[in-house]
This record gives structure tokens, sequence and C-alpha cells, in this order.
């Protein structure tokens, strides 16, 4: 499935005027979304920066059939917002949006309970690896040795790998993405879209004051995220799990920029020093086998 | 709509299983729930309906009951009819979600059946676990015996759906003593209640569909006194439905012969100078109590407690003007307060009645028809002896040394 992006709608699903801070990934994430599925969605938002984001009620900057429920509650709602509505003969995409504090941690349950369910969702984790929305506080996906607000030294534990948890809930799809590559996650979206039961989205949404990086470094950090290794672009699809191509080149380690390059414009790395640094390479090497691997054991597909 | 009693099947159900009946004669879409005893038998009664297409609808089996009010949620918010059940500690693990599906005006139905709260764990009987949501914005109603469980819960549909209410309902059925105790029932026909409950109009009060109308619920507010307004509207809903609930049973009570009033059933009031007040199975206990005290001469009435939530103040305040005492049974228990019922009729009660709230039947204890005739003849002769008295919690243990 190959797109073009002057083929992709032009309508403003997402309005000006919001409320998100200057270079938030999650609206450039957002747009793509409502892009992917021309707008013909609704969306569920737990409690997170997207409860913030559309501004101010009565008024909304979300064009789209938007439910804003509580913060462990978004896979639940939304089996239920689905169940009603294919009920009523509707077969459109219900979409979860949901952050990583509500996806790895508090919501954890219903996330695993709707997909043990295979309920027919399209779930998005828009990870910017920390609670930025209440002052940047470390969260399941939080990387090791990250400052945040409850880590003042750095996290001491590694991230959850939330798509290889989600892999082994055997749903039909498991896909990571990239706000940088739009193209490519726009296909998974659409990919998703087309398989009925539970498809899980890992988006990574890299987030300048809870990261600290400039504003205008959004998209570049998660592009380096990528080029560097520590973000892989996968997709499992019934049974076949492949390398995505913005990722392929960088099975080979020597293709791979510097970690460093990556790492050191982000203030929340600045205690990483040159030991910690060759650790997190072997952390980087290792999850690459991992998905290495898995792309050997789901070769066939169906 | 028919006008006259329809003709009805005689069954003999557990509460439970008559809380499950009148779920599928509501034509309930939507069902959810985790099992807690002694909800179980609701849950397994539904899910067996569901797979033997007795019922055309869906059961999310959930992960917890935070779940299944979630989903039952997004099922009403995508205009689904839907049901969920639960009890004591599942109820206590829902509360964040009860706040939110009551101010976001959804149509609902949960039955609760009543249970303790652990530690120790302990399965029995109270209502402290009903009366702790009662802030929360639901309509809560309490049923006597297994008819009226079954008829409220049919009821709560027609109420939670009107426009002039949309608020959920919660009916409490006390845990083993209505939830598994078999007696005979009548129920309507499915043609009946069809006529009576048409189906839900899933645009009220909105809908949320993939392409539908871009409509959100629930971010946040451009003005604080926009949310104070929210509350303004649901109190105003919820003095609404102090009259819906009284059409209800009336229109109900046309096909079936079954009035219990609105929000409060008064029985031998006409004539009363003492009133007992209290809600839930163990009325019909204290009924046998009052009614072996009109036998000495006592005159006293019974005002049992049908819905907690809109408050029957009206109701109370009019037994109040004329009563020379008024007592209260509560099965439930604010910690550092006393009975929920007590306190909240004491504040309509004029210092010139005299007044007693009565704790007693927590966590399942057994209250015999003679501890509450004792009870009521001890504050009748008292008050009769010295006046007014104005006491707002005294536990009632009988009995209690004996094991």
């Amino acid at each position: 499935m190959s797109i073009r992006i002057d083929q992709l709608p032009r309508d403003k699903f997402i309005m000006p005027g919001t409320a998100a801070c200057p270079g938030c990934p999650l609206l450039v994430g957002l747009k793509q979304v409502a892009m992917a599925l021309n707008g013909k969605m609704s969306l569920v938002i737990p409690a997170g920066c997207s409860s913030v984001i559309p501004g101010m009620a009565p008024t909304t900057s979300f064009n789209v059939p938007t439910l804003h429920v509580p913060f462990a509650s978004s896979p639940a709602v939304a089996s239920g917002l689905v169940s009603a509505a294919r009920i009523r003969g509707n077969n459109g995409p219900v979409v979860v949006w949901a952050g990583d504090g509500a996806s790895s941690d508090i919501g954890f349950a219903a996330l695993s309970g709707a997909a043990a369910r295979n309920e027919d969702l399209i779930y998005i984790l828009a990870d910017n690896e920390a609670y930025m929305n209440t002052g940047i506080q470390a969260s399941g996906t939080t990387p090791w040795m990250a400052w945040t607000t409850t880590s003042p030294n750095g996290k001491t534990e590694d991230r959850k790998e939330m798509a290889l948890i989600m892999l082994m809930h055997k749903i039909p799809y498991v896909a990571t993405a990239s706000i940088a590559y739009p193209l490519d996650f726009i296909a998974k979206i659409r990919k998703a879209n087309q398989i009925r039961g539970f498809k899980f989205i890992h988006l990574y949404a890299p987030c300048p004051p809870g990261q600290k990086f400039d504003d205008s470094y959004t998209i570049k950090m998660a592009q380096l995220a990528v080029e560097t290794g520590v973000w892989v672009l996968w997709e499992y699809n019934q049974g076949k799990l492949t390398i995505s191509p913005p990722s392929a080149m960088y099975r080979d380690k020597a293709k791979r920029k510097p970690l460093s390059e990556y790492m050191k414009l982000q203030g929340r790395f600045a205690k990483v020093d040159a030991d910690a640094m060759k650790i997190y390479e072997a952390k980087i090497d290792s999850y690459w086998n991992t998905i290495l691997k898995l792309s050997e054991i789901y070769r066939n597909g169906g | 709509m028919q006008e006259t009693i329809q003709k009805q099947t005689r069954k003999v159900l557990v509460g439970d299983h008559a809380v499950a009946e009148a779920v599928k004669l509501a034509r309930v879409q939507v069902i959810s729930a985790y099992p807690i005893t002694p909800q179980t038998l609701i849950v397994e009664r539904l899910a067996e309906m569901v797979d033997g297409k007795e019922m055309d609808a869906r059961f999310i089996r959930v992960e917890s009951e935070f779940a299944a009010l979630a989903s039952v949620y997004g099922a009403a918010a995508g205009g689904a009819r839907a049901f969920t059940a639960t009890s004591s500690h599942g109820l206590f693990y829902m509360y964040e979600m009860l706040w939110w599906a009551a101010a976001s005006r959804l149509p609902l139905v949960m039955a609760v059946v009543t249970r303790s709260l652990g530690p120790p764990w302990n399965i029995h009987d109270e209502h402290t676990d009903l009366m702790a949501i009662r802030d929360s914005g639901w309509i809560i109603g309490m049923a006597q015996n297994v008819q009226e469980a079954f008829d409220m819960t049919l009821a709560s549909y027609k109420i939670t759906e009107d426009p002039r209410v949309l608020l959920p309902v919660a009916i409490g059925l006390d845990g083993f003593i209505l939830s598994h105790t078999a007696e005979v029932l009548e129920t309507p026909g499915q043609d009946v209640i069809d006529s009576w409950l048409p189906p839900r109009d899933p645009r009220v009060p909105y809908l949320i569909e993939p392409g539908g109308e871009p409509i959100t619920m629930g971010n946040m507010v451009k003005s604080d006194s926009y949310h104070m307004l929210l509350k303004k509207m649901m109190d105003d809903s919820m003095s609404e439905a102090r009259k819906v609930i009284q059409d209800t049973f009336n229109s109900y009570a046309k096909l079936t012969g079954r009035n219990y009033g609105g929000l409060v059933e008064c029985i031998n009031c006409s004539d009363a100078n003492y009133f007992v007040v209290s809600m839930g199975a163990w009325s019909g206990d204290l009924l046998k109590a009052v009614n072996d005290l009109r036998m000495e001469g006592y005159r006293v009435g019974m005002l049992r407690i049908r819905f907690v939530r809109p408050f029957p103040e009206e109701e109370i305040a009019a037994i109040a003007s004329s009563a020379k005492g008024i007592m209260v049974f509560d099965r439930d228990y604010s910690a550092g307060f006393g009975g929920v019922l007590a306190g909240e009729i004491m504040g309509l009660v004029p210092p010139t009645v005299s007044f007693k709230g009565v704790l007693a039947g927590l966590a399942g204890v057994d209250v015999s028809p003679s501890d509450f005739k004792e009870a009521i003849k001890g504050f009748i002769d008292e008050t009769e002896e010295l006046g007014p008295m104005r006491i707002r919690k005294e536990w009632l243990m009988p009995r209690m040394g004996g094991e």
C-alpha cells in the first residue's frame, strides 16, 4: 500500500487554536491518525496531555467525535463504544489515543483485557516517555537513566516494551511507529483499519519540555531515535513480523548514527556518561536482537 | 400503551435471576460485569441468555469492575442500552467511573447486590456499599423483595432514559436475603414491555460514533462556573426524577397491578402517630413488628425508603409534621457519624418530635421481628413517659455474646 503525501486528505481534522505546547509531537501524530482515516473515526482519550490539547469546552479543536474518559478506562470505554457502533451497523474505526502512563501503568489491566478479548479497536500508544501533563514524572516507558521529576538522578529501571507485551496477547496487528515517518505510520494505521480485532500501534512522540530539548527539534529527535537504533520501526501483521523500511538499514549496527547524537540533545540524559553510554548501546543491541529473532520466528504469516 | 392489567407469568426465581430476567425484558444490548459474590448469579444467568441467543446482546467479559462500568459507559455513549451489576468491593473499585458516568449524563442501569466491606472478608448483607455512592450523581433505589428487584430494574430504564432525567440508576437488592432466595414473582410479557419501554433513542443525550457528528464530551471547560452550572443542572434533573419515578411506577402499575408508590412506600400511615423508617429486605421483618404492635394498640406506620437519591425529603417532612416520634433503622454505617439514613432524616424532623436512629444488622447480623418490636416499643414508651428524645445513633446488638 503506497501512500503519497499529495494524495492525503486536506481537510482540517485538528483545528487551529489548540492548547498544545510549541513543538508538541502529539498534535503531529494525531493529525497523521486523522489523515490516515480521513477523519471517519471516533476517539477515546484518557487523562493526559490530549485531554488539554483540544482546548476549552464548550469548544474543541478536535473535529471528530471524541470521548474524554478517566485515566485507566480508555480500552474498556472503547470496548463498549465499539460494541454499540457494531450493533448499530457502524463499522468505522474506534481509536484509542492514549499516552504511556495510561497504557503501560494505570490502564495496563484494561489494555490487556481489551486485547485479550480481541476487541475491534485501533489502540495508539502515543509515547512521550513520561507523565508530561502532570509535570514530567517517570512512567513505565521512561527509559533507563532518563531524568524526570520522580527520577532526579535518572530512572533506575528499563522501559517496559509495550509492543512486545502486546504481541504476546496474540492480537492480529502490532506495530511501532514514529511521528517523523508519517508515511510509514499512516500506512500502518490504514493496514490496521482493514483488520478486524485488536490493533496496537506504539508511536514514539518525543516531547520538547518533558525530554528537555529545543522545541524546534521534535521531528529531528524522533528521526534520530530511528537513525541511532534506539527506536526500531517494525510491524507484526497476522503472523508475520517485519522490520519496517525506515529502520531496515539499521539492522547493520555500523549504519546507525552514534547514540550520543540522540542523547546529547536531550537534557534528560545529561547524567549519561561514557560508561553508561556503553551499557545503553548494549541494551539497544539486545532489543534489536530480540526483534530480529522474532522476525525469524514470525516469518511466514498466517 | 396498554391501560389495563396484562396477563403475567408466575415464576419462582432468586433475586439475582429476577434481575437478569428484567434485563432481558428491557432488551438490553450491551452487558458487562465482573464476578463478585453475591452478584454472580446475575451475570452467569445473563451470560447464559446471551450465549443461548435468548437475548440479542453483547456480553463483554471484562477484567475488573472498573472496566465493567467503563465499558457499559462506552456502550451508552455509543447509543446502546446497557447494564452492569456489582457488589461491595466491586462497587468501590468502580468509584471513579461512577462519577464520570453520572456527570456524562448517559443512561445506564446497574444492580448492586448489597454486601459488607472487608476486612475481614465477609460476603453477607449490609447497605453501606450502596450508600457510599450517594453523592456520585446516580439515582439510587433499593428493593424489598424479589418481585420489586425485578420491577425496579425494568422500570429503571424508563427513568434513566427520560430526557428530563438522563442520570444513571443503581438498584440495590440485599445480598443472599434477596439475591439467593427464591420467591414467587410475576413477570409481564415481552410484547407488553416492548410497548411500554420502546428502544432507546441513541441520540439522547448525544451519540459518539465513528464518522458521526464531531461531538466532544469531557474536555476541560473554559470557565469553572460552567462546570458548576453542570452540577446545578444535575441537581435540577434529580428534582425532575422525583416526578418521573412516580409517573413511571404509576404507568407500570397500570400494566402489572403493582404500585409501590414513588420514592417511598408508606404502610399503615394514615392514622399513625409513630413512624419507623427503613429500606431493603428487612423492611418485611420490620412490618411484622409494626403489625404486632398495632395489635397491641400502638399506632405505628412504616415508611420504606425506595429511593435514597433523589432523597425523599417531601415525603419525610410530611410524616414529620404529624408524628409524635420517628425511629430510623440503618443497615449501613458512616464511620465517625452513624447511620446515613438517620443522619439525613433527622434534619427534617422538628425538635418537638421524638427521634432515634438505630444501627443494626451490619455485616449480615440477623435482626428478628421481635428485636424490631422491642426496640420500637421501648422508643414509644419512653417518649410517652418522658417526652421527645433526640438520639441520632444507637447500636442495636441483641444476642451478640451468644456465639
